[in-house]
């Protein structure tokens, strides 16, 4: 990342500009796939001899089983929430993301900051105090979102994992049952990820389609920021047998 | 949660009132709250009392974050401001909307003092705080750094916390000296924000005594025009009542 930079007020006592490797996140909504594709990129990167880290919403050491914890519970505010998710964010960011890329990794992010994003503006309205927030964040190199329709999600949701609670905005109170909240939840996600595809340039792929034409999509642009960053392998890449 | 208290500039709109206390530690401030806290109850008035780092949404993480020394300057300032949305929702606005009087032993001051000496951006710290309310009246007590060192050495306490004397920043390998540096640091910080927020500077190296009556006179002065909200009930100290709902496969 030589012109690695914050999202906003970034931290003061560490200088990002000799961070090498590439940040690369995928973002989308609950049930498009993305882990499945993370996976399928990491292989592929690695047989291209990429060093790679990948690091997932709410994992961190430090939050992931209070955040399990207070999603447990009901009465937990909209600022609360939305700081959890920040204070995970930042101790995998200085954990994990930085140092990595410091030693020339590339980085792929199971959902980055425009997941709270979108998650606080549907629950707010308001989109200045959740970005004044995330300031701190590194600014990706590439962002691409797998974006669905949400009849499709639905189906898929219901096919494979079903609904929960957060998953469908229960706290929000938008419909009378999961169902129809999940639908009318997930309807303001992706309205509101299809404003910052726009706004932030997100690399836009269709997760309707195969698994296969996604992947390759995804794989055919992340090749694009490799290139252009002078990071292409000369080897020939090895074909994936799985695909 | 469409509701929204404003930012902090203008008065918060509830019926009850907000005080609160800030200083370094070492300076008196959760005595004369204490001290305050029995007389506004002896006069009659439904009190309830809130202190920083206390919710039981990230209590147990600080501490164990605190104890592996895993905090980062960010971490520690995002985890702090957790707990005080936490506490500003369930623990401080309903009891303002009752019409309470309302206690905090120390307010987003701390983390505008406390988390900017650790390096985070003052613009930043205060952006992360906007969704508070300011409070009524808002007492900073001053004390010089060497009385306080003094009174935490020579108190129960005996020694200082890692955190507590900034260590996590290797100041100095000198527990006391890091203290010094630190809580230093942090005094300045705190004259600044007296200015920019206006709180209410006491001398806090004068009598414990002396110090209350001067408290008690400005707090008095402030609750002429309130109305206290007398319930018919005894003391409360939980608003909020948690359930649990089972968890989805």
């Amino acid at each position: 990342m030589g012109d690695a930079h914050y999202f906003g007020d970034g931290l003061t006592y560490l200088n990002p500009s000799d961070l090498k490797g590439k940040l690369i996140a995928i973002e989308g909504t609950d049930g498009v796939g993305r882990s499945t594709h993370i996976e399928l990129l990491q292989e592929w990167l690695e047989v291209q001899g990429y060093g790679v880290i990948t690091t997932g919403w709410t994992r961190s050491n430090l939050m992931s089983k209070t955040i399990e914890v207070a999603k447990e519970g009901n009465t937990i505010d909209r600022w609360s929430l939305s700081l959890l998710y920040a204070t995970d964010f930042a101790d995998r960011l200085e954990h994990e993301i930085i140092p990595a890329l410091r030693s020339g990794f590339i980085v792929l992010a199971d959902r980055y900051i425009y997941t709270a994003f979108a998650r606080d503006f549907v629950r707010s309205n308001d989109r200045k105090w959740i970005r004044d927030v995330f300031g701190f964040a590194l600014v990706p190199d590439l962002v691409c979102y797998l974006r669905i329709d949400v009849e499709t999600l639905a189906l898929r949701v219901i096919e494979t994992k079903a609904m929960n609670y957060w998953e469908s905005g229960m706290d929000l109170r938008l419909g009378n049952d999961l169902y129809d909240s999940f639908k009318k939840y997930q309807s303001l996600l992706i309205e509101e990820f299809d404003k910052m595809a726009v706004e932030f340039n997100f690399e836009v792929v269709d997760a309707r389609k195969s698994l296969e034409d996604i992947q390759d999509e995804l794989r055919s642009k992340i090749q694009q920021l490799l290139t252009e960053e002078g990071l292409a392998r000369t080897a020939p890449v090895v074909e994936d047998a799985q695909l | 949660m469409s509701e929204q208290p404003p930012i902090s500039t203008p008065p918060h709109p509830y019926p009850g009132k907000l005080i609160i206390v800030e200083g370094i530690d070492g300076s008196g401030k959760s005595t004369q709250l204490l001290l305050l806290h029995k007389w506004l109850e002896s006069k009659g008035h439904k009190v309830f009392f809130t202190e920083w780092n206390s919710s039981e949404l990230v209590k147990d993480t600080t501490k164990r974050g605190k104890k592996n020394k895993s905090l980062t300057p960010t971490t520690f300032s995002l985890l702090h401001a957790t707990d005080f949305a936490s506490r500003l929702y369930h623990e401080i606005l309903p009891p303002l909307k009752a019409g309470m009087l309302v206690l905090a032993d120390r307010y987003m001051y701390t983390a505008f003092a406390r988390d900017v000496v650790r390096g985070v951006s003052s613009e930043w710290v205060r952006k992360l705080y906007s969704f508070s309310i300011k409070p009524d009246m808002a007492f900073y007590f001053k004390v010089p750094i060497e009385v306080a060192i003094s009174r935490l050495l020579g108190g129960t306490r005996g020694q200082f916390k890692y955190y507590e004397a900034g260590m996590d920043m290797n100041l100095s390998q000198d527990v006391t000296e890091s203290f010094r540096t630190f809580q230093s640091r942090i005094l300045a910080q705190y004259d600044k924000i007296v200015d920019e927020y206006q709180l209410i500077t006491l001398d806090a190296t004068k009598d414990i005594a002396k110090q209350q009556d001067a408290m008690r006179r400005l707090v008095d002065e402030a609750l002429k025009d309130y109305k206290p909200k007398r319930g018919t009930h005894g003391r409360r100290s939980l608003f909020w009542r948690r359930f649990d709902v089972p968890k989805s496969e």
